[in-house]
């Protein structure tokens, strides 16, 4: 029971994550479409801001898999 | 094309055959147990083959050799140092070893107890540090952190040594390595930290840059001597965090810490602010930890789960699809060793930046480059 539990939550949390890099990528393709000439800057600030995102669903992946081992 | 498959596939053996001869062993025991089903624990493979160990297996087709590494405990008596030979790959706490000092050890899944503190105990906590010694053997993973260290210095020598000859275009490996350095310098330092205060911190981020590239690289080849999972070790994340953490509270200046101790917010707000503030500088380092832990944990599970997808369904029907997933699989994991390296450093950077930036108090006022034009 508590393994399947453990397979919902970290299903949520690829839910958020997939969100929130979803529409990062999509803001930044279409501000790069804008103003090309700062690609390389959006590019920077999207792969900083996917990890920040990225970082907090594998906090609650981990959590997950904590809970599977235990 | 053909050799590459081939070549994949030779690859591939080392593990399935690993993953064959536990299945085995372990398979038996349970049946000892009577409890769960015939076959594979998968859970308790795979938290080995993450995990770390005090045993370095060399493990080629038709050759298995087991490399007993020295454990180096302190305990209640004192320090205690013995081979893990002693423990006779027993990872249940069946074999219990004797010291010098008359201290009696267990291991149960690379974790060393006191033998009459887990006794009637099959699970004990990891957690609970009265059960046991503070551990601090020479395991497989710093074996494979002076492997990385050696592979790093080669290259390096060599880069450098092109550099004697001045005028000249590099060449050989310098050839793969200064574009990364110059990646490093435009892209990460320079930006983030500043053009005047780059140089000092140039060298912390790439050698943590070269470090976490080459540990994320070697853990994808899976044969001796590679094949660890070294920065899916949050002891290795950590320690690189701390790094950061030291640099960034050494570099910080006196906005720096107004910014922390008296930030420019109404009076009301500051109670709230500077608890904020002072939780932040935790957990900045805290977050770059468990990124790449759990990037990189993450990332070995999901590899080995594919491959004993074929042992789960038993079926060597299963084979090629549990192959092509992990040659998938494999091409993403490259990426995010990539990606990993680059954003921790730029991170890193972008901490110590942060820190050294000099007060903008402009960017509260009116905006002067707005009055030029």
């Amino acid at each position: 029971m508590a393994i399947s539990l453990a397979a919902v939550g970290a299903g949520l949390a690829v839910i958020g994550a997939g969100l929130g890099i979803g529409k990062i990528g999509g803001m930044a393709t279409e501000a790069m479409a804008r103003q090309p000439e700062f690609a390389g800057k959006i590019q920077t600030a999207m792969l900083i801001t996917a990890a920040m995102v990225e970082g907090v669903a594998l906090f609650a992946v981990i959590v997950a898999i904590l809970e599977i081992y235990s | 094309m053909k050799k590459f498959a081939m070549a994949f596939g030779l690859l591939l053996i080392p593990l399935m055959m690993s993953a064959a001869a536990g299945g085995g062993e372990e398979g038996g025991e349970q049946n000892g147990h009577g409890g769960e089903k015939e076959g594979l624990d998968v859970g308790a493979f795979i938290a080995h083959h993450t995990g770390d160990s005090h045993d370095y297996v060399i493990e080629i087709p038709f050759f298995k050799y087991t490399l007993h590494l020295p454990v180096i405990l302190w305990t209640d008596k004192g320090l205690s140092v013995f081979s893990s030979a002693k423990f006779k790959g027993d990872n249940e706490g069946k074999v219990v070893v004797t010291d010098k000092k008359g201290n009696k050890f267990v291991k149960i899944h690379e974790v060393i107890y006191y033998a009459d503190k887990v006794k009637d105990n099959p699970h004990p906590n990891v957690f609970d540090f009265k059960s046991r010694p503070l551990d601090f053997s020479f395991t497989r993973n710093a074996l494979a952190i002076l492997f990385v260290f050696l592979i790093l210095l080669v290259l390096i020598y060599f880069t450098r040594k092109v550099y004697y000859e001045p005028d000249k275009v590099p060449r050989g490996i310098a050839k793969f390595i200064e574009p990364l350095i110059i990646f490093v310098r435009d892209e990460i330092a320079i930006p983030n930290i500043g053009p005047d205060k780059y140089e000092k911190y140039m060298p912390y981020l790439l050698t943590v840059f070269f470090f976490i590239l080459l540990s994320n690289l070697i853990g994808l080849i899976p044969f001796a001597p590679f094949g660890h999972n070294i920065t899916g070790n949050i002891v290795v994340t950590f320690v690189l965090a701390l790094f950061t953490f030291i640099l960034t509270t050494l570099a910080g200046n006196k906005h720096y810490w107004k910014h922390i101790f008296n930030p420019p917010v109404p009076a009301f707000v500051k109670p709230i602010m500077i608890p904020v503030e002072i939780m932040g500088m935790f957990i900045k380092p805290f977050a770059l930890m468990v990124r790449l832990f759990a990037n990189m944990f993450a990332g070995h599970t999901i590899l080995i789960s594919l491959v004993l997808l074929i042992f789960i369904f038993g079926s060597v029907l299963f084979a090629p699809v549990s192959g092509l997933f992990y040659v998938f699989m494999g091409f993403i994991k490259i990426l995010v060793a990539f990606l990993q390296a680059y954003v921790f450093t730029i991170l890193s950077a972008l901490f110590i930046g942060l820190a050294l930036a000099e007060d903008h108090e402009e960017e509260h006022g009116e905006k002067p480059e707005l009055a030029n034009h």
